[in-house]
């Protein structure tokens, strides 16, 4: 536990060094505010809520998210780091959970620094707190799914464009799978009970049940359980590649 | 006394590729150990196994009687590591990064600013403590991969080609630095410097193909060479005839190897017949035949070519 907190200490820290953290919370914060301004036409709605902000955030993440990952491991195994990492007296588990919770922290930075969005909906009129608490915690559970996905990628390449774009690839499939298109597909010639199943593999089926104001314990089960899925084949991933 | 270090038919397969083939060594305190060999021989990958990096495919080691597969954080703890390269992280601070190391280490805030401060003092880190790793020069980024490995005052040290790629004054720095820990601890390191073994090893081991070809001492290494003992014969370009003629017919003396003429002086080394040593002979025909010699030298050996003939030919 000890050495959890000094390595995620190290990789938040780490953030902060370069000017990459400063830009990625600048970009994210113009694109959310951008994208319910201007596109979702916010204002024009009239409507006292936050709906329209969270909307965006599945697809904001897909492209944003893969850009904190893809450096997580790509980057300590091209520098090499990694084999300084693993011959101090650290356990796999510890590194891939604290590289994991130091990201997850940082987008929670970027995700709380929104808070004027949520200021301006109380500012202008009388919205449900509530639902909006839960978007918010839905959101943060959905990016760290998008993070653990991401980790568990960038453990297979040293080099963080490719990390980077299967990334994005990986995490398109899993919104996609819950889209009407896709399971229209399947609808025709599969059981109900698969396409139940695909449909609640999907980030959109559980976080836009998590904005409509209820955190079900299925949404929580499948957050936690895809992150811990994804950071165990993680730790599997730079077992086998950490050779080469 | 148990052995520090001690290896047990260390294996490591890559797919089809044997890269470590059941090498075995104990290393004792007080030991300096240069691991030689050419370049993909499996140093890296035996050291990569004894720090814990890589599991082995077969066999294991022990590290002040820990087992690194069966304890591996025990035997991590008693280890110092710089691994080839010496990789650090290029955002952080060589203070920064050495009080990281400290905390993993387990060590809590004065005892750890007390060992950072006492380790930069030592490789003389000081100048550039809070300047950006990335920004440093090469003989500083191997300083600070030293002092990482040294900052818990390890039993055991093993460093991975510590003076690769430095300069002549780097290199002779590192090498002050590894000879004054060597003392108090066990040092392994590898290298493919041949001057650096006879400059810091009290023994080595050359590894050729995965497997230990060698265990002895430099001197005992340089003693199989051909030119152990050969005496090499400096002379005046014009008077060089009858010395070369004179000395070649000595009993002990095998055959003649001409070197390149330096500034009118011509040189030749006289190689013994079964490295048996032949100065006195050629010194007392030199005085008998009153032959005006620049300078007579005995060899103790090259060490590059006995690093060829065991890796290369793989003869023992």
């Amino acid at each position: 536990m000890h050495n959890v907190i000094t390595l995620f200490k190290r990789e938040l820290k780490g953030y902060f060094a370069t000017p990459v953290a400063y830009v990625f919370i600048v970009v994210f914060l113009i694109l959310a505010g951008g994208l319910t301004f201007k596109v979702g036409s916010w204002f024009d709605a009239g409507q006292a809520n936050l709906q329209g902000f969270f909307t965006w955030h599945p697809w904001l993440y897909l492209f944003l998210i893969p850009a904190i990952s893809m450096r997580l491991w790509a980057e300590e195994r091209r520098q090499g780091t990694i084999e300084l990492l693993f011959t101090l007296p650290v356990t796999m588990g510890h590194a891939v959970i604290a590289k994991f919770l130091a990201a997850w922290c940082f987008t929670g930075i970027a995700l709380g620094l929104t808070f004027p969005m949520w200021i301006s909906v109380n500012y202008l009129g009388d919205p449900d707190n509530g639902v909006i608490l839960a978007s918010y915690v839905g959101s943060f559970l959905m990016a760290g799914g998008y993070l653990a996905i991401g980790s568990f990628v960038s453990a297979w390449t040293k080099n963080q464009v490719i990390a980077f774009v299967l990334s994005v690839w990986l995490c398109f499939g899993f919104i996609l799978i819950g889209t009407e298109t896709i399971l229209d597909f399947f609808a025709g010639w599969t059981p109900r009970a698969v396409l139940e199943a695909l449909a609640s593999f999907s980030f959109l089926t559980h976080f836009t049940s998590i904005t409509k104001g209820v955190i079900d314990f299925r949404d929580l089960v499948f957050f936690g359980s895809l992150i811990a899925c994804f950071l165990f084949m993680n730790a599997i991933a730079i077992e086998l590649k950490k050779a080469d | 006394m148990a052995p520090m270090i001690e290896i047990q038919s260390l294996t490591k397969r890559f797919g089809s590729f044997t890269a470590v083939d059941g090498v075995s060594f104990t290393v004792d305190r007080g030991e300096v150990l240069g691991f030689l060999g050419p370049n993909g021989a499996g140093k890296s990958t035996t050291m990569k196994m004894l720090t814990g990096f890589l599991h082995p495919t077969s066999g294991t080691a022990k590290v002040c009687g820990h087992d690194i597969l069966e304890a591996p954080l025990a035997a991590k703890k008693m280890l110092g590591y710089l691994p080839e390269g010496a990789p650090l992280y290029p955002d952080m601070t060589p203070r920064g990064f050495l009080e990281f190391v400290a905390e993993v280490r387990g060590f809590g805030g004065g005892e750890a600013r007390r060992r950072v401060d006492e380790v930069i003092a030592k490789v003389n880190l000081a100048s550039v403590a809070q300047q950006r790793i990335e920004t440093l020069s090469k003989g500083f980024k191997r300083r600070v991969g030293l002092a990482q490995a040294i900052l818990h005052d390890p039993e055991v040290l093993v460093l991975d080609e510590p003076t690769d790629g430095l300069d002549p004054n780097q290199k002779h720095e590192v090498r002050n630095l590894i000879r004054a820990m060597a003392r108090e601890k066990v040092i392994v390191l590898s290298t493919h410097i041949l001057e650096e073994v006879e400059a810091v090893c009290s023994r080595t081991i050359i590894i050729a193909r995965g497997k230990v070809v060698i265990d002895c001492t430099p001197a005992e290494l340089a003693a199989r060479s051909r030119y152990h003992n050969a005496v090499t014969v400096s002379v005046g370009a014009e008077r060089v005839a009858p010395v070369r003629h004179g000395l070649s017919m000595l009993d002990g003396v095998q055959s003649v190897e001409d070197l390149p003429e330096r500034d009118g002086t011509a040189r030749f080394v006289l190689i013994p017949k079964a490295r048996r040593s032949i100065a006195v002979e050629v010194g007392q025909k030199v005085r008998e035949a009153r032959w005006e010699v620049d300078e007579l030298r005995v060899e103790h050996g090259k060490l590059d070519e006995v690093f060829r003939e065991l890796t290369v030919t793989g003869k023992h």
